[in-house]
């Protein structure tokens, strides 16, 4: 039976899909802006963010009148409750790609340090998590978002050799440390963005399975400042 | 989940329904081998489509089918631990114990007073000022006696539905039953009147078992502890409510609490 209520879902879900493509798009152009040292990305990255925020406040909206409306149960509530979870983890997202993009901004302003190829794989594998986490929640796949959540591990363990490997470069030679702050700090924000997929991942079991699997799922934890 | 075992820490079942069938004249089959145990002192909702048994079902708990001819049952029920279905078991004694309260509320047709009193003296209780006692301790109860203390001997039938419905639960109380089976008892009533027994059925659950059965979904998420869904006689799911309405074990619940059948 076709009902009142699944029309509303399926705007809620169209909606948070585009509102994910967005953030996917602006972490691909915040990489963009690192690799090639593209400026003219700044304002883009700026104004998909702006419609970020905007789509974050729309799905929660139209959340709570499907609620209020609807008083819905089972299923339909849970999907409600991790779709407003979702678009705050994916609106945190969208605020770590302008992070990256001001970053990258600040690094313009002198010679690159060397040429980037840990940054651009850490990337790569932050959007692949991203990517699969709304996959997962499309697909309705419980499988998916669990590797998900295992995939955190890898992007742990590659903050903490960045972190290593700047930090030596910055003791070699302290004409390096802004910049080394800088990629330090686009490091940072791409693991962020990899915890928010995790979240992501860990409310789509929810969505589906009704388990709670937060602070529950076999993962390191995440780093605060790994030891030097 | 086994069906049947979600109860209390320690809390005894009060009614133990075992593998009970029954059916209507006509071999028309209203309860597929049900079993379940209802916990002490908490309320248990149940709910599903027209025709799934669930008023047969609470019903059964109080013998009031037995006023139907023909009608057969098989299995038992077992309240604190006797059958109910013994031969020996007085039906009248039994309806002192396990109160009921209907959708159509029905007082008689006499003053508030002679209408909580009633089942007392029934018992032979004579006394009025024990009487007395009993009525406002019952009306008190049933969160009624401020609205009706200076006209206790006024008619029963000028009380509006709500205040009509929670007089029926006084005149229940009063006899000091263990259990208050509700059958629908809002489903005649505005919100008001409907949250007012709502509350009135949380300020019991202290000293009554409570059984409800409602087509009110939401009735049923906000009242109960536990609720039993049933479709087409037979016990579907039984769990803590907050479970069943947020995380249901079974496909044919959830499509029922989400609306996709029903």
């Amino acid at each position: 039976m076709e009902r009142h209520l699944d029309q509303q879902l399926e705007t809620i879900r169209q909606d948070l899909l585009r509102m994910g493509g967005l953030v996917e798009g602006m972490i691909l152009e915040a990489n963009r802006a690192l690799v090639e040292r593209d400026e003219t990305v700044v304002d883009a990255v700026l104004d998909q963010d702006r419609e970020v925020d905007r789509l974050e406040m729309a799905i929660d909206d139209r959340c709570l009148q499907a609620l209020v409306r609807n008083q819905p149960r089972a299923i339909d509530l849970r999907f409600l409750v991790a779709v407003m979870k979702i678009v705050n983890d994916l609106e945190r997202m969208g605020d770590s790609a302008v992070n990256i993009v001001q970053s990258v901004h600040q690094l313009n302003q002198e010679p690159p340090l060397k040429p980037y190829i840990d940054l651009p794989d850490l990337s790569r594998l932050v959007r692949d998590m991203v990517r699969r986490s709304l996959d997962a929640f499309v697909r309705r796949d419980v499988a998916m978002a669990e590797a998900v959540c295992r995939e955190d591990d890898e992007v742990d363990g590659r903050y903490k050799q960045l972190f290593r490997e700047l930090l030596t470069y910055m003791m070699e030679d302290p004409r390096t440390v802004s910049r080394c702050l800088h990629l330090l700090l686009i490091a940072r924000n791409l693991e962020r963005i990899a915890d928010h997929a995790t979240n992501i991942a860990e409310d789509v079991i929810y969505y589906l399975e009704g388990r709670d699997v937060r602070h529950s799922l076999a993962r390191a934890e995440t780093p605060g400042e790994p030891p030097a | 989940m086994v069906v049947g075992e979600p109860r209390p820490a320690g809390a005894d079942p009060v009614f133990d329904i075992r593998g009970l069938s029954l059916w209507y004249p006509g071999d028309k089959q209203a309860l597929r081998d049900v079993s379940m145990r209802i916990p002490d002192k908490q309320i248990t909702a149940f709910i599903g489509p027209s025709g799934c048994g669930k008023s047969t079902l609470i019903r059964c708990l109080n013998r009031l089918n037995d006023l139907i001819p023909g009608v057969r049952t098989e299995g038992d029920v077992l309240f604190e631990g006797a059958s109910l279905f013994a031969p020996e078991l007085d039906v009248y004694l039994l309806r002192k114990r396990i109160g009921m309260v209907f959708q159509k509320s029905n007082p008689f047709p006499k003053s508030i007073w002679d209408n909580v009193a009633y089942g007392c003296k029934l018992q032979g209780i004579s006394g009025r000022a024990e009487l007395d006692e009993i009525v406002e301790r019952s009306l008190r109860g049933a969160a009624l006696w401020d609205e009706v203390k200076d006209r206790l001997h006024d008619s029963a039938l000028g009380l509006s539905g709500g205040q009509q419905q929670r007089l029926c639960i006084a005149r229940t109380i009063a006899v000091e039953p263990e259990v208050i089976l509700f059958d629908e008892p809002c489903s005649a009533l505005d919100p008001i009147a409907t949250a007012k027994i709502e509350e009135l059925m949380q300020d019991l659950k202290t000293e009554y078992t409570q059984v409800i059965v409602t087509h009110n979904m939401q009735q049923a998420s906000r009242v109960s502890d536990y609720t039993a869904f049933l479709y087409l006689g037979e016990l579907v799911e039984f769990g803590a409510t907050e479970k069943l309405f947020l995380n249901p074990e079974k496909q044919q619940t959830e499509d029922y609490i989400t609306g996709r059948f029903g």
